[in-house]
């Protein structure tokens, strides 16, 4: 346990700006699930819910990024404590980027449920539960501190990129079986690559932690298995 | 990335530092009371040394034993050694000659109660460093202006020293330092006494002096020493708790108790 700091005022803006960040991961969480559940089961009450949480999150960040400038400009922090404020601002970024990423799956799901539901939806699921689990371990080891799970966190985004990338393939291939599938498989695939991108916020919020709780980055380079660009023909 | 690099030199420079001046297991008794525990520093050329911890830690015993401050001291016993250019301070050296090539300046602002000009020029003349008035004007002339005070005073050099403001007193007492050409500059907390404008002016210039002198500074303003200087060494109860590049102190101390004092958690 780290010792409190001498002037007590200090200890409440950090555990404040620790909360917030906490409450914005609940919230992005949340609205992730709503934004998967509005697709899954077709749901534009979810799906309601889910765009309105963006701004909920939004203002979360306005806050975040308000009281770290209060911490920095009052208290002139250093070492670990530097870390804390640093990174509640880098995290909060991200999870302001997750929640923008959810509003647009919620959207899109919209516009695809006035159409018949696609076989490939299922692999989006699949996508959405383990990137859901992602999200949750991130914050939990943020919350905790905890630098093993935000490392194991890290690592399994490659099993998202391989999804993705398959599902890619998949949708590619309903597109050019037939035409009218295109409006729909390019929807899904929005989706998807939105989904995709949440999973990649969770790293690198899984990098901060990391950061945070060391003092230094994580070695080596993430693994990544999105294959997708290959499919197309295009470079990274 | 978020990590600041872990070195706060580039390489090259790491490889030609060279220690100006060392101590080792250096002990400073004051009769029974031990107030240095066996220090061992390397406090390199051309580079601003901090020292910092809390009150009583020996962070000014140990400033003060670098130029035999404490000679002067009754009861003050010091064991270990330190070299200047690898010549014993204690036992090759004099310790006129050691303060000439070892300057100090005080924590509070001390100019002589004499005009600015004889102010800078007492050292040169009691040194004996010049014989002719032109050269001494010189001297006088470059100080103040390598101690960032020459345009505020340059018509008034007959006026007395002690009528300036804090700030200048201090820069003031800088040039009087530099006049006589020392090697290493010691500062006991040279801001301590002076308004955040007197105070950064004073910090601008110890960074251009780094560029012709070694300096070693004790401060207890942390973000003094994060500014100011290349390396950081934390005393705790008359030890060395740790030292290193001052980015890597500030960033991601190694030690719980120097991480502790720097945040404000120390108890």
């Amino acid at each position: 346990m780290i010792d409190p700091h001498i002037v007590k005022s200090f200890d409440e803006q950090l555990n404040k700006l620790h909360d917030m960040v906490l409450q914005m991961g609940e919230l992005a969480e949340r609205q992730f699930d709503q934004a998967i559940r509005a697709l899954i089961e077709r749901n534009a009450d979810s799906s309601g819910l889910a765009v309105a949480a963006e701004a909920e999150v939004r203002a979360l960040n306005t806050a975040v990024n308000e009281q770290v400038i209060r911490v920095l400009c009052l208290r002139g922090p250093v070492a670990d404590d530097l870390r804390v404020v640093v990174t509640a601002l880098k995290i909060a970024a991200a999870l302001d980027r997750i929640a923008d990423y959810s509003a647009g799956v919620a959207r899109r799901a919209l516009l695809l449920n006035e159409q018949s539901a696609l076989p490939t939806v299922r692999a989006v699921k699949r996508m959405g539960a383990l990137v859901h689990r992602l999200l949750k371990e991130v914050m939990q080891s943020y919350a905790h501190r905890d630098s093993a799970l935000a490392h194991q966190v890290w690592t399994r985004d490659l099993e998202v990129d391989e999804l993705y990338s398959g599902l890619f393939r998949e949708l590619l291939t309903y597109m050019m079986e037939d035409p009218a599938n295109i409006t729909a498989s390019s929807n899904l695939l929005f989706i998807a690559k939105n989904v995709e991108r949440i999973g990649d916020h969770a790293t690198n919020i899984g990098e901060m932690v990391y950061f945070l709780v060391t003092g230094h980055p994580m070695d080596g380079e993430r693994p990544k298995n999105d294959t997708s660009s290959y499919a197309t023909g295009l470079s990274h | 990335m978020l990590a600041a690099s872990s070195e706060t030199l580039p390489a090259a420079q790491e490889d030609i530092a060279r220690a100006k001046m060392t101590s080792r297991d250096l002990e400073v008794f004051y009769g029974d009371s031990r107030a240095l525990k066996g220090i061992s520093l390397d406090i390199f050329e051309n580079e601003v040394t901090s020292l910092i911890g809390p009150s009583g830690c020996g962070k000014s015993t140990y400033l003060r034993s670098l130029n035999r401050m404490n000679d002067g001291i009754l009861g003050c016993r010091v064991t270990g050694t330190v070299t200047l250019d690898d010549e014993d301070v204690y036992r090759d050296l004099d310790s006129v000659q050691l303060r000439a090539r070892v300057g100090m300046v005080f924590q509070k602002p001390n100019p002589f109660p004499k005009s600015i000009y004889d102010n800078v020029a007492f050292g040169p003349r009691i040194h004996g460093i010049v014989e002719r008035k032109d050269e001494l004007d010189h001297i006088v002339t470059s100080s103040l202006k390598r101690a960032g005070l020459w345009d505020e005073v340059k018509d008034r050099l007959d006026s007395m020293g002690t009528g300036l403001s804090g700030g200048q007193q201090q820069r003031l007492c800088i040039a009087r330092a530099i006049a006589i050409s020392p090697e290493v500059i010691l500062m006991d907390e040279p801001c301590s006494a002076l308004d955040p404008i007197a105070t950064a002016t004073v910090e601008e210039l110890i960074d251009e002096l780094r560029a012709n002198f070694t300096i070693i500074i004790v401060t207890h303003s942390m973000q003094q020493a994060a500014r100011v200087s290349q390396r950081t060494a934390f005393f705790h109860l008359g030890e060395v708790v740790e030292f290193g590049p001052t980015e890597d102190l500030f960033t991601n101390p190694r030690e719980k108790l120097t991480q502790g004092y720097i945040t404000g958690r120390f108890g």
